[in-house]
């Protein structure tokens, strides 16, 4: 088969078990209106023609493409659907022990920049957390409604700079005789100047700062729904501010810390710009060498195997998480 | 009155911006009293209550509980514990978290505290529901649960802002009397605000009648009900009739006001002089329809009657277009003419007020 046809099968898979659930999820005997009845025939189509095209073109069928490309060989395209174009394992291999053939020694480059990635993302989401909940607690309880139309704007614009011109900003910002060094030096902080890009310093304030929206917008969301008395009320029980935020606020706003959570980390864990300009010599972000097999290499089906780990490692820990705390995939979304 | 002082206002005046909340007031509240404040919104009550809770410092004066300054003191830190209008229950805690909440904080042992959490679930009969969220509780539940909530912190005074007002009228009536009960059993000050006189009176011991931010009058409930010192108390407290004019003479105990439905003559408890604007006060259960020797009559027609079951309202219409409202008992309506028939009120000076006209009052 080629990689066409199994693209087209797998899709036409997904959607038969998709509209099989749907049948299932359906309660006997139940009579409601029919959708094409509530929204008119024109209306209906052309709902139903959009997400079906969002959904099947642009999401899953890109996505069974890479996943099926990356159990292919590199081979030259007039070699594809050949004889030698065999499903494969030879891209995860590859990732695993850096050879298509030899399993005696560990990929140890890839695999520590692969963990390094996610476990430096799971740090940073902490650290944005920590940065974004006071502000979201304040925007949200807090402020009046003139201050907070001033804080939302404030936040809001820094995001009309485009990523890489940000991550450039704080390359000048942050490089060795850059903004900052003179700074430090000129306050007599510092005599010989501190290397923030190469202690990866400026990766990891651009990325936190890139995500900052991404974690603030569903924290607010969820503090502000919480009545004011109840933190009034803590307070009356005698309760400290910190017992108040860990046992009353948090509990109520745990569905939009997870849901801010989990997206921070999966788009600080898939950044590609930012790591770019800002990662220093010593730290090899994961996505650079997935761009590499592809860019560089061009080995797209390598390129697709480690992409594809990636996304794999990112949502089995997000489904972690969640298991962890209780949550459902519902309740994040609301 | 109580023997010692649990909360005292010493010149306390509010201020949000240019507004004042609350003009300098004076107060003392016994231990052991349930206190309640009675006012219209926007007149200050609860501000008061925030400010002895601690949500809201005084701009100027002291507040006092049990003694002791309590400026600079927040709000956890107070022997106070407050019940909000809406309760604000904790809805991802279950019924016996809320209610041990204040002792979890306070660090007391786990197994003290369930002890203590299944006792004051005993008391407001609740035990059975220990493990369920608050949200499967029913309003009059809830109710318990937060006064237990409250009362786990053994507060010295025990604050309540409203808290029947969400419920139906058979349910605020049960609450009233179970409220009472546990005040006198638990014999904490209790601190009730409110803006429905039935609540204050019934459940009282002392009344402070608010209006726009000054306390009007302080009493008990028979007092400021039959001896207003204002006229927002009079009309504030319980239904009245009106009657303006001005003081023609004053002889004794008594004044006679000259009204445009003549002269009427009630009890001149702020001493008026003759010649001053003043407001007669009567309330509708004191208007009679027979007339005995001194009495003060007003004529008129019937043009409206409400039977309501044990009592029946009446409203007469004087010539000058007054409506003067009386309340009947059933065993008196056998002498009603018919409406539009002409009749005459009366009542003795001794159940009419005569207070100085306000520029306030309502």
């Amino acid at each position: 088969m080629s990689n066409i046809e199994v693209t087209f099968v797998s899709t036409a898979l997904l959607l038969t078990a998709f509209l099989l659930t749907v049948r299932f999820d359906r309660r006997p005997g139940e009579k409601r209106l029919g959708f094409f009845r509530r929204n008119g025939l024109v209306v209906g189509l052309y709902l139903i023609l959009c997400v079906a095209f969002w959904c099947i073109v642009t999401f899953v069928m890109p996505m069974v493409y890479m996943v099926d490309l990356s159990f292919h060989p590199k081979l030259p395209p007039s070699m594809a659907g050949g004889p030698e174009d065999v499903f494969t394992l030879v891209n995860y291999r590859m990732l695993l022990f850096g050879s298509p053939t030899s399993t005696d020694e560990w990929n140890w480059l890839h695999l520590r920049s692969f963990f390094g990635t996610i476990g430096i993302s799971i740090a940073l989401t902490f650290f944005n957390f920590a940065v974004s909940y006071p502000i979201a607690y304040y925007m949200a309880q807090s402020a009046s409604v003139s201050r907070l139309r001033v804080i939302v704007l404030l936040l809001i614009i820094p995001y009309w700079v485009n990523d890489i011109l940000r991550a450039f900003a704080f390359r000048i910002l942050l490089s060795y005789s850059g903004f900052m060094n003179s700074l430090l030096i000129w306050l007599g902080i510092t005599d010989t100047p501190v290397d923030f890009i190469g202690a990866n310093v400026a990766l990891y304030l651009a990325l936190v700062y890139s995500n900052l929206l991404i974690m603030i917008f569903p924290l607010y969301n969820a503090i502000e729904a919480q009545d004011h008395n109840q933190i009034e009320a803590a307070r009356d029980l005698g309760a400290s501010w910190w017992h108040i935020h860990l046992f009353v606020v948090m509990p109520h706003a745990k569905p939009g810390i997870a849901s801010g959570m989990t997206l921070s980390f999966m788009l600080m864990a898939g950044a590609i710009a930012t790591p770019l300009v800002l990662a220093g010599p010593h730290s090899l972000w994961f996505t650079p060498i997935i761009y590499d097999r592809f860019y560089q290499l061009f080995d797209w089906p390598q390129g697709a195997a480690y992409a594809i780990a990636l996304l794999l490692a990112c949502i089995l820990f997000v489904l972690g998480v969640m298991k962890i705390t209780g949550l459902k995939l519902g309740e994040i979304t609301k | 009155m109580a023997l010692t002082t649990a909360v005292e206002f010493e010149r306390v005046r509010v201020d949000f911006g240019p507004f004042t909340a609350v003009h300098e007031t004076d107060l003392e509240i016994g231990s052991g009293e349930f206190f309640s404040f009675l006012g219209p919104s926007g007149c200050g009550k609860t501000t008061l209550l925030r400010a002895i809770s601690g949500f809201v410092e005084p701009s100027s004066g002291r507040i006092r509980i049990g003694g002791a300054d309590m400026a600079g003191v927040g709000p956890n830190k107070r022997p106070t514990a407050l019940i909000f209008q809406n309760l604000a229950l904790f809805p991802m805690m279950s019924v016996a978290e809320n209610v041990g909440y204040g002792l979890r904080v306070r660090g007391v042992a786990r197994g003290v505290r369930q002890e203590k959490v299944g006792r004051l679930l005993d008391q407001v009969a609740l035990s059975q529901h220990a493990d369920k969220k608050v949200s499967e509780l029913s309003g009059g539940q809830r109710q318990r649960v937060a006064i237990a909530r409250a009362l786990a912190v053994e507060p010295k005074v025990l604050l309540l802002d409203e808290p029947l007002s969400a419920l139906d009228l058979k349910l605020r009536q049960h609450m009233r009397r179970e409220l009472r009960e546990i005040q006198q059993r638990v014999g904490i000050t209790f601190i009730y605000i409110t803006h429905d006189q039935g609540e204050a009176l019934t459940m009282s011991d002392r009344i402070a009648v608010m209006n726009a931010g000054r306390i009007e009058q302080v009493g008990d409930g028979r007092t400021i009900y039959a001896h207003p010192q204002t006229p927002f108390v009079a009309s504030f407290v319980g239904e009245t009739n009106a009657i303006h004019g001005r003081v023609a003479s004053v002889s004794g105990e008594l004044a006679t006001v000259d009204t445009p439905l003549g002269p009427l003559t009630g009890r001149n408890i702020r001493h008026l002089s003759p010649g001053a604007t003043a407001t007669l006060f009567v309330r509708p259960e004191l208007v009679r329809l027979s007339a005995a020797e001194g009495d003060c009559s007003i004529h008129g027609t019937l043009s409206e009657m409400a039977f309501e079951g044990s009592m029946t309202h009446l409203t007469l219409r004087t010539p000058t277009d007054t409506r003067i409202a009386a309340m009947l008992v059933a065993a008196d309506l056998s002498r009603l003419p018919g409406e539009g028939a002409p009749l005459t009120a009366s009542f003795t000076p001794a159940s009419a007020v005569v207070l100085p006209e306000a520029a306030q009052a309502a």
